[in-house]
């Protein structure tokens, strides 16, 4: 009689056991992954931001000479910094902006709904490369489309990404341009907006501005925070966009053994992670770069553990 | 007398009845204005870069926007450029295997995170969404470094590919927003009849989470095709290796004068992922929504 007593919790346990052992192997693709691909070079990253290192000869201790070197001596740390939060201030709230006006106009048509949703999503698909391409044609100063455009029509032509001024603008529109992906989280956002509240508010007397500020916004303000933050952070990792833009507008691309111009046209184009791939795969000074890597990654978490309040509701716990 | 008093009854009512209507009408054509508009905004890149793509050397260079003769041999020329077939074939097998290793890695660890309940399953979770916002600049050079110097395989696909074979976070963080919406009784019945956690994910829950698993497939084929910073890091120094988004940029440099040709690759470069699009838009546009909104 006493013996199926102390064997329950010994089968209880053994349960246990199984099931650690189950969720262990769901769960271990990502648990190597994350191992590998995150946290092994992510501490070899703050390990050689610290290290003397040419990526040939052994590396040795440097201290925070890294650290001082592109704080305070490499003359293109603070600019391209600067680049990349103007690009994160203007791209990121014009984007969302334009992203909120296309989804709400597209919540209005009526006719042909689909092929106008269709047409404001494609340019979303097209390869960064091949859009960035296509944009140095585009607004090619000399003989691009636009500029003979704006010409007609008697309006200044702009020098687009061969002007300093005007090549983060040029970049912005191009970002404009790819705005699908908003739109559809926006629509989608908007749909779900119950239309008691339009009625109620409408009975109150409330006009069109008043019901968007009054009803939509609220209703829709945690996806509005999931756009800005996701925003500021691929915003943080700006690279394609720029680089190629870059090349193509002054003329040094592919190719081996040209040196190209870094941030083209004077700096104006130059971001953060194009500086990780200048000082440590063209420069070989691996322990700056990693100092510039680990200045990005901080950054990155901080606006990331925005995300990850539980007021934003990312993940939506139950 | 009846006429007459029904008279000012109807002039009251019909006047405002059709200024509904003609207000309702004004408002159909200042939407349906602004989102035409907002088609040209959206579609004349496409319509410029399309047509530059026919015309001759010579004109591509001036500003006129209508070919003078259409020249369809552009297209032949660029690809029979040495390289540009490389470049598909290095960029297929990139999306291709990446796509399907993608999947197969990341759907059991989504299930693990949507469904067992296990101590630190908040800080996987925590942790997935870091990876997913992680810039690939951060960890860059010690990869490059370990693939370089440790396996000797830079210069090759292989750096690019092997990775989607431990789960990608991304995938992983939509795939679980999915799982999440199915229902519990499903699992809690597929259990009563006997099914272990595999049989149920492969049976029951694969079957019903075709269209994540579709949005996860096309938006990794499309990040995968449309990479350009994994091919300059890895593949760069081997031009065998290759990929289009990285040929493409090296193509406008042999050809820099030639705004045609140019146009004529890029065409050819965005083509297949707008085909693919029109093919799988309901998979696609449910994906974008999924990721963005739920919870």
């Amino acid at each position: 009689m006493a013996l199926p007593l102390p064997s329950a919790p010994a089968a209880l346990r053994r349960r246990r056991r199984r099931e650690h052992a189950r969720t262990l192997a769901f769960l271990s693709p990502w648990l190597i992954g994350f191992g590998v691909f995150f946290a092994y070079p992510l501490v070899s990253t703050v390990y050689f931001s610290f290290m003397r290192y040419d990526g040939f000869t052994a590396p040795t201790f440097a201290g925070l000479r890294n650290w001082d070197y592109v704080l305070t001596r490499y003359p293109f740390f603070w600019q391209g910094l600067g680049n990349t939060l103007w690009l994160v201030a203007v791209m990121v709230t014009l984007r969302v902006a334009f992203g909120l006006g296309i989804g709400l106009l597209i919540t209005k048509v009526k006719t042909g709904a689909g092929l106008f949703r269709t047409a404001f999503y494609l340019p979303y698909l097209a390869p960064p490369v091949a859009a960035t391409m296509a944009f140095a044609f585009l607004l090619n100063p000399g003989t691009g489309p636009v500029n003979h455009l704006l010409g007609e029509l008697g309006l200044p032509q702009p020098g687009w990404f061969t002007d300093p001024a005007w090549s983060k603008p040029a970049l912005t529109l191009l970002a404009m341009w790819g705005v699908g992906d908003l739109m559809v989280i926006f629509m989608a956002a908007l749909l779900d907006v119950p239309r008691e509240q339009y009625e109620a508010a409408e009975l109150d007397g409330a006009g069109p501005w008043q019901r968007f500020r009054y009803v939509t916004l609220p209703a829709i303000s945690p996806i509005v925070l999931f756009a800005v933050v996701t925003g500021v952070i691929q915003t943080m990792q700006y690279y394609t966009q720029a680089i190629v833009a870059g090349k193509v507008a002054s003329g040094v691309i592919g190719g081996s053994g040209q040196q190209f111009e870094p941030g083209y046209p004077h700096g104006s184009t130059w971001t953060l992670p194009q500086m990780v791939y200048s000082l440590g795969f063209q420069r070989f000074d691996t322990g700056s770069a990693c100092v510039v890597a680990v200045i990005l990654f901080a950054l990155s978490m901080a606006f990331t553990s925005v995300l990850l309040r539980r007021r934003s509701g990312l993940l939506g716990e139950d | 007398m009846a006429l007459a008093s029904s008279l000012p009854a109807r002039t009251a009512v019909r006047p405002s009845a059709s200024l509904a209507r003609r207000r309702a009408v004004l408002h159909w054509v200042a939407v349906h204005s602004l989102a035409v508009a907002a088609a040209l905004f959206f579609l004349l890149p496409f319509v410029f870069v399309f047509l530059t793509s026919v015309m001759s050397d010579q004109q591509a260079l001036t500003s006129d926007l209508w070919p003078h003769r259409w020249r369809w041999d552009n297209y032949l020329t660029v690809w029979r450029t040495p390289g540009f077939l490389t470049w598909w074939r290095n960029t297929l097998l990139y999306a291709g295997a990446g796509t399907l290793l993608t999947v197969v890695s990341s759907l059991p660890v989504a299930y693990a995170l949507a469904r067992f309940r296990f101590r630190g399953r908040h800080l996987a979770l925590t942790a997935v969404v870091a990876m997913m916002m992680l810039p690939p600049q951060v960890t860059v050079i010690p990869m490059y470094l370990f693939w370089a110097k440790q396996l000797h395989l830079t210069g090759s696909l292989w750096p690019l590919v092997v990775p989607m074979l431990f789960g990608d976070a991304f995938s992983i963080f939509l795939l679980r927003q999915f799982l999440l919406t199915v229902p519990r009784e499903y699992l809690e019945a597929a259990r009563i009849d006997g099914c272990g956690e595999l049989r149920t994910l492969l049976r029951v829950v694969l079957p019903m989470a075709k269209p994540a698993v579709a949005a996860v497939a096309l938006f990794q084929f499309f990040s995968c095709w449309n990479d350009y910073f994994g091919p300059q890091i890895y593949a760069s120094e081997n031009e065998g290796a290759w990929t289009l988004s990285y040929g493409l940029e090296s193509f406008k440099g042999a050809h820099h004068t030639n705004w045609n040709l140019t146009m004529a690759a890029t065409v050819l470069v965005m083509a297949p992922v707008i085909l693919l699009f029109f093919l799988a838009q309901k998979a696609f546009i449910e994906g974008v929504t999924l990721t963005g909104v739920k919870g």
